[in-house]
């Protein structure tokens, strides 16, 4: 048995052996696990499904030993990921500190501060939010103006971040702050902070789709300890860019798990539009449709084929640029699909007349607008690809 | 399912890239189409192609063939694309062979391919009766008697019809006009009595033809295959040179896209590049994205066809879809990108865009393709 395969067998054994079987069915969204010191468990097993997958260190497989991972390397990990989607079992936490300040943290972080904050969020101990928007910084996110001042013995950080995801849920925030207001991307440091420091304010944003995942942030003279700098004073853009890389991957994922809430769009047209066959009769909307399902398998067999060059080492770093951008567009397609083939009964606000899914939808269709702005726009997307894969000018 | 070349295929990809740079530039074309060349395609070059064992890549190497499958094809044709290179590759390599070797008898089959495989015998499909592809729809019929058959029918679009010294035939041997059941195929000779061949002059100066059946007596072994059971092997024949034109036109619009790209850096208006504008930027990233998603589908369908994987009508149904809307987008901003230099004669891109839409059209366009995988998905 080769060394994959004997830890295909012991992934397998181990997983079967320790995750409960509520934690094998589909999860709803108010049933994820976001971990931090305020913690809910809306499922009972849940609680105990993360600190099983936490003590073996496969909430974070990858990571050293050290940090509370699991020391695995990345085609053990890969087997593990597959070893989970077979047996169904749910992801055991969601985490930005897993998805985006830890990558960051292993690779810039002081020994101290990666001995302090690596393990926390391996367990779920810390929930992080990320500060990095502002009302004047958007897709120009180096024109952001949130100082933090030196004080000698602490940083004073006065200013407003916005699109602060759970902000009004998060223990920890990292942030790009301005350290030096003589040039732009080269003033810029990323800071860690406690949200429970004086001066953090925090208010939802009610956003289209009624929903309010994201928060206005108020910082008003809050004072953070001079050690919380990660890199270097004002090389903080560099972090950042490296951070944004992390979080176009999360975004794609989230746009495909958003999307994962409401059936593949020829499912829906063929329960509202198929005739006793399950043929679409409409031949307009059946050829969009037709059109749609066929970009996502063209797109699945990019991503696996990203995955295999990467694998064999014959990346060209082009094609990792377009997912986040085809994926939210293609998203966002898939919804207003699905409007059409619904018709009125996708309309449905709340209340009488349209059944969970039909809600479900609508609200769903309004957030997937979100996915092409979040994270850096479609249009930021298109000119990194003009740019950096093209090498066309500015 | 495996996207990624092997050394091997990786091998013949690079030897044909420069095969077809030195030997099948765009200006071959373009010179084939100003003599009129009588063939419409080199000889001298057709030669060279089959002595590299391009003519025999499907078919085994007991017959002649190097075997390399349809990835290995499929590399070859992207190849031949970026240049245009005009040849018999798919009808008689990409179509017939396979197509023999899945309905011949072994004498037959020992008789043809390793001709086919040498680059001396031509071979062309005719298939369609109507101005789009329509496989199912077939008219043409084949009536048993004492000797044989008696073969009445018209075919149009047959893609090296008047270089072909055989044509297989997709005549009906059962039922009416349309439908998969009770098709045949018949091996004709293109000397027989009663068959016309007429060359037609397409768009993109590359081979295509009429061809008429009045009153042809077949023998009975002209029949290749059972009778009226031709529609499997015919289907996944064609899902192969989907698949491999596809491929082709994967590589004409990647060439055409890195030509555009180019002259978006050089071309200046106004003081600077115009690859300075986002109006033109966003256009050209756009391209790409489009082209990375046909390069996967088609990787996809090769894989799958060289794998028998059940999956492999569906995917090339996307590969030929994917292909045809990318091409038609690429060559058509290929086109206006280069502006009124694009319009010329002179300048190479508009035979890009001109191929595209025969490529477009060949063995089903768009349309055709998400029509039909729709309804192999059962919608």
């Amino acid at each position: 048995m080769s060394a994959q395969d004997e830890f295909r067998a012991e992934a397998r054994a181990w997983l079967e052996a320790n995750c409960p079987a509520s934690m094998r069915t589909p999860m709803p969204e108010e049933e994820r696990v976001w971990g931090g010191r305020n913690a809910k468990f809306r499922h009972p097993d849940s609680k105990l499904w993360l600190e099983r997958c936490a003590a073996r260190g496969w909430t974070v497989p990858t990571w050293p030993k050290a940090y509370g991972g699991g020391g695995l390397d990345r085609d053990q990990a890969l087997v593990l990921k597959e070893e989970m989607a077979r047996l169904g079992c749910r992801p055991p936490l969601f985490s930005f500190g897993i998805s985006m300040l830890g990558p960051v943290l292993l690779k810039y972080g002081t020994e101290a501060q990666k001995a302090e904050h690596l393990p926390k969020i391996a367990r779920g101990e810390i929930r992080w939010c990320q500060g990095y928007s502002e009302p004047g910084a958007g897709s120009d996110l180096a024109a952001l103006a949130t100082r933090a001042e030196d004080r000698g013995d602490h940083w004073l950080v006065n200013g407003q971040k916005i699109w602060t995801s759970y902000a009004n849920y998060a223990d920890w925030i990292f942030c790009l702050v301005r350290t030096d207001t003589s040039t732009k991307q080269g003033g810029i440091s990323f800071l860690l902070f406690d949200m429970a420091s004086p001066g953090v304010e925090t208010r939802p944003i009610t956003l289209i789709s009624g929903a309010s995942v994201f928060c206005e942030t108020f910082l008003t003279d809050v004072k953070v300890p001079k050690d919380n700098l990660v890199g270097r004073l004002n090389g903080g853009w560099e972090i950042a860019k490296e951070l944004l890389q992390h979080e176009r991957g999360m975004i794609s994922d989230i746009g495909k798990s958003i999307g994962g809430m409401v059936p593949d769009v020829d499912v829906i047209a063929r329960r509202y539009l198929g005739d006793a066959d399950g043929r679409i009769g409409d031949a307009v909307l059946r050829d969009a449709v037709a059109r749609h399902v066929m970009d996502d398998r063209a797109f699945q067999l990019t991503m696996r084929r990203a995955a295999q060059e990467s694998e064999a080492g014959t990346a060209n770093g082009g094609l990792s640029s377009m997912f986040k951008l085809y994926g939210t567009e293609q998203n966002k397609r898939k919804f207003e699909l699905a409007l059409k083939c619904v018709g009125s009964r996708a309309l449905g606000w709340e209340g009488e007349g349209f059944d969970d899914d039909e809600l479900m939808l609508c609200r769903t269709w309004l957030r997937s607008k979100g996915n092409s702005i979040e994270g850096g726009t479609s249009e930021v997307q298109l000119n990194v690809i003009a740019k950096r894969v093209l090498g066309l000018p500015d | 399912m495996n996207l990624t070349l092997d050394d091997e295929q990786q091998i013949l990809k690079d030897g044909a890239h420069e095969f077809f740079k030195e030997r099948s530039p765009v200006k071959a074309l373009r010179a084939l189409r100003d003599a009129r060349a009588p063939l419409g395609y080199d000889p001298a070059v057709w030669a060279e192609m089959a002595a590299l064992g391009w003519a025999g890549i499907l078919i085994p190497e007991d017959l002649g063939g190097a075997g390399f499958g349809y990835k290995g094809f499929g590399q070859v044709m992207e190849e031949a694309g970026r240049t245009l290179a005009a040849s018999p590759l798919a009808s008689t390599a990409l179509i017939a062979a396979p197509l023999l070797l899945a309905t011949a008898d072994a004498a037959r089959k020992e008789a043809l391919l390793p001709a086919i495989a040498r680059g001396e015998l031509l071979v062309a499909l005719a298939l369609d009766e109507a101005p789009r592809h329509a496989p199912e729809r077939i008219a043409t019929r084949a009536v048993r008697n004492a000797g044989g058959y008696v073969l009445n029918g018209c075919k149009t679009f047959v893609i090296d019809g008047h270089v072909a010294q055989s044509f297989i035939v997709v005549a009906r041997t059962a039922g009416d006009t349309q439908g998969a059941d009770g098709l045949s195929l018949f091996l004709v000779d293109a000397k027989t009595q009663g068959v016309t061949v007429t060359r037609t002059h397409v768009v993109d100066s590359r081979n295509a033809a009429q061809v008429s059946f009045s009153d042809v007596a077949l023998p009975a072994d002209a029949l290749l295959g059972a009778e009226g059971a031709a529609h499997a092997p015919l289907t996944r024949v064609l899902d192969g040179a989907r698949a491999c034109l596809a491929a082709e036109m994967l590589g004409g619009a990647q060439e055409a896209f890195e030509r555009t790209v180019a002259y978006l850096k050089m071309r200046k208006q106004f003081g600077v590049v115009i690859g300075s504008f986002q109006a033109l930027k966003h256009r050209a990233a756009h391209m790409f994205c489009e082209l990375e998603l046909t390069r996967s589908a088609v990787l996809g369908a090769l894989d799958a066809l060289d794998s028998d994987d059940a999956e492999a009508p569906l995917l090339a149904s996307l590969a030929k879809a994917k292909a045809s809307d990318t091409f038609e987008l690429v060559s058509a901003e290929a086109v206006q990108m280069h502006g009124g230099v694009g319009m010329t004669d002179a300048e190479e891109i508009g035979l890009f865009l001109k191929r595209a839409r025969v490529a477009q059209q060949w063995l089903g366009d768009a349309s055709f393709h998400r029509d039909r995988y729709a309804t192999l998905r059962g919608f």
